[in-house]
C-alpha cells in the first residue's frame, strides 16, 4: 500500500537536464547584422522551448526579446524557427527535440526582424486584410443564419487558423519577396469562400486570381508541415485554385 | 452589394491576372501531353529499332520527317517542351530576382531564346530536305535522292 504522500512524491519527480539554446539575436540600435548567442539552461522534462526562453529572459539576459501572449498554443504570438522548423515555442516540448545537440532558435523568415525573435508582421496582416476575412452578406436576418453540418464541415479545417504566420514564413515563394499573398491569407480566404452564408466568394476568388495569388503556390507542402494547428494548408490552396478555375465554389 | 473597405496601402498589381491562370493551366496540360509524347519519342527512337540507339542516323531522321505524322509529332513536342521549360524558368526568375530591371531583362532574354529555338526547329522540321548536297555520299541511298 502506498500512502498519498508517496504518490505525490513519485509524480513530482520530473527529470531535469541541461540544454544549450543558440538564439539568433539582433539589436537594431547596436547591431548591423544578427548574431548567434548561446545560453545553457537547466530545464525540466515538462518544459517547452518557451519555458527555456523565459528562463533566459528572467534569469540570464533580460534583453532577450520575443513575443508571447497566452503561452498555450491559442494566440499564435510565439511562432519561431526552432531547429530549422517553424513551430510555436509554447507547443514544442524540449524533450521531443534532440537535446544532445544545441537547440537553434531563430525568428521566422521572410519578414523584417525588429529585435531578436520579433519580426514586423505588417506585410503578413496586410495580405490577410486584402482577402476580406469577414462575412459579407447582403441580407439583414432577424435570426442567426442557419447552416447544415455538411455546409459547416466544408470549411471546418480553415477555421482553425490562429494567424501565427508559421505557414507563410515557411513558404519559399514568400521568402523571395513579400508580394505573394502567402498560405495564411489563402487559408483565411478559403474559410469564407466555402462558407454557405457568405456572398462574396467571387470577389475573393478574383483577388486570389492575382499575379501574386494562388498561382504562385508551388505545392512544396512546407506550410502544411509548419501549421501548429494541423490545417491541411496546401489542400486548402488547391481547393481555392480549383474554385478560381471553375469560376465558382 | 454596397460593401466598400478601404484600399490597402500598397495595392497589388491586377495586371496579367488571367495570364497567370492560363500559364498555370498550360503547365499542367502541356506537362501531361509531354509525358506521352516523350515516352513515344524515346520508344520509337531507342527501343523499337532493331539496333536501338545505333539505328539513329541521318537516314533514320530523314525517314521520320518524310511523314507528316512525325513532322506534327516532333513539332508539337518542340513547341510544348520549349514553352513549358521557358515558362518554368520564368517562374524561377520571378521568384529569385529582386531588382525589377534584372527580372525584366532575364525574362526578355528567356523568351527571345525560346522564340529563336522554336523558329529554327519549326523551320527544320517543315522544310527538311534530305538531299542537302548531292556530292556528299552515304547520307541516303541513291534511290531516294535522284535529283
Amino acid at each position: 500500500m502506498r500512502t498519498a504522500g508517496e504518490s505525490v512524491k513519485v509524480i513530482g519527480e520530473v527529470p531535469s537536464f541541461q540544454v544549450t539554446l543558440i538564439v539568433r539575436r539582433f539589436d537594431p540600435e547596436n547591431d548591423v547584422e544578427p548574431k548567434w548567442q548561446d545560453f545553457d539552461v537547466t530545464v525540466h522534462g515538462t518544459d517547452r522551448v518557451l519555458d527555456a526562453l523565459h528562463k533566459i529572459k528572467w534569469e540570464l539576459d533580460g534583453s532577450l526579446t520575443f513575443r508571447r501572449s497566452c503561452a498555450h498554443g491559442v494566440c499564435g504570438s510565439d511562432a519561431m524557427r526552432i531547429n530549422g522548423r517553424n513551430r510555436l515555442a509554447c507547443k514544442t516540448l524540449i524533450k521531443d527535440l534532440d537535446i544532445t545537440q544545441p537547440i537553434y532558435v531563430e525568428p521566422i523568415k521572410g519578414l523584417k526582424v525588429e529585435k531578436d525573435l520579433v519580426v514586423d508582421m505588417n506585410p503578413f496582416y496586410q495580405a490577410y486584410r486584402d482577402v476580406k476575412p469577414f462575412l459579407i452578406a447582403s441580407d439583414s436576418p432577424k435570426a442567426e443564419r442557419l447552416q447544415s453540418p455538411e455546409e459547416r464541415a466544408r470549411f471546418d479545417d480553415t477555421t482553425k487558423c490562429i494567424l501565427c504566420a508559421a505557414c507563410t514564413t515557411s513558404c519559399p515563394v514568400f521568402w523571395t519577396d513579400n508580394q505573394y499573398f502567402g498560405p495564411a491569407a489563402i487559408v483565411n480566404a478559403h474559410r469564407f469562400i466555402f462558407d454557405s452564408r457568405d456572398e462574396a466568394a467571387e470577389v475573393r476568388l478574383d483577388i486570389l486570381n492575382d499575379k501574386e495569388g494562388v498561382w504562385r503556390c508551388r505545392t512544396t507542402f512546407n506550410c502544411t508541415e509548419a501549421c501548429p494547428r494541423g490545417i491541411e494548408v496546401t489542400k486548402a490552396i488547391a481547393e481555392v485554385k480549383q474554385a478560381v478555375l471553375r469560376g465558382r465554389v | 452589394m454596397a460593401i466598400i473597405i478601404e484600399q490597402p496601402d500598397a495595392p497589388r498589381s491586377r495586371k496579367g491576372a488571367q495570364w497567370e491562370k492560363r500559364a498555370w493551366i498550360f503547365m499542367r496540360a502541356s506537362g501531361i501531353i509531354l509525358v506521352f509524347l516523350i515516352i513515344g519519342h524515346l520508344s520509337v527512337n531507342l527501343i523499337l529499332p532493331e539496333h536501338g540507339v545505333k539505328a539513329i542516323d541521318f537516314a533514320f531522321v530523314a525517314g521520320k520527317w518524310a511523314s507528316p505524322f512525325w513532322q506534327v509529332y516532333d513539332g508539337l513536342m518542340l513547341w510544348l517542351a520549349l514553352i513549358h521549360g521557358t515558362n518554368g524558368m520564368r517562374t524561377i526568375v520571378n521568384d529569385y530576382t529582386e531588382r525589377e530591371w534584372l527580372r525584366k531583362s532575364l525574362n526578355i532574354a528567356l523568351w527571345v531564346v525560346a522564340a529563336t529555338l522554336i523558329l529554327l526547329g519549326t523551320l527544320v522540321i517543315t522544310t527538311f530536305d534530305p538531299c542537302i548536297d548531292p556530292n556528299v555520299h552515304n547520307y541516303l541511298p541513291e534511290l531516294v535522292c535522284k535529283g
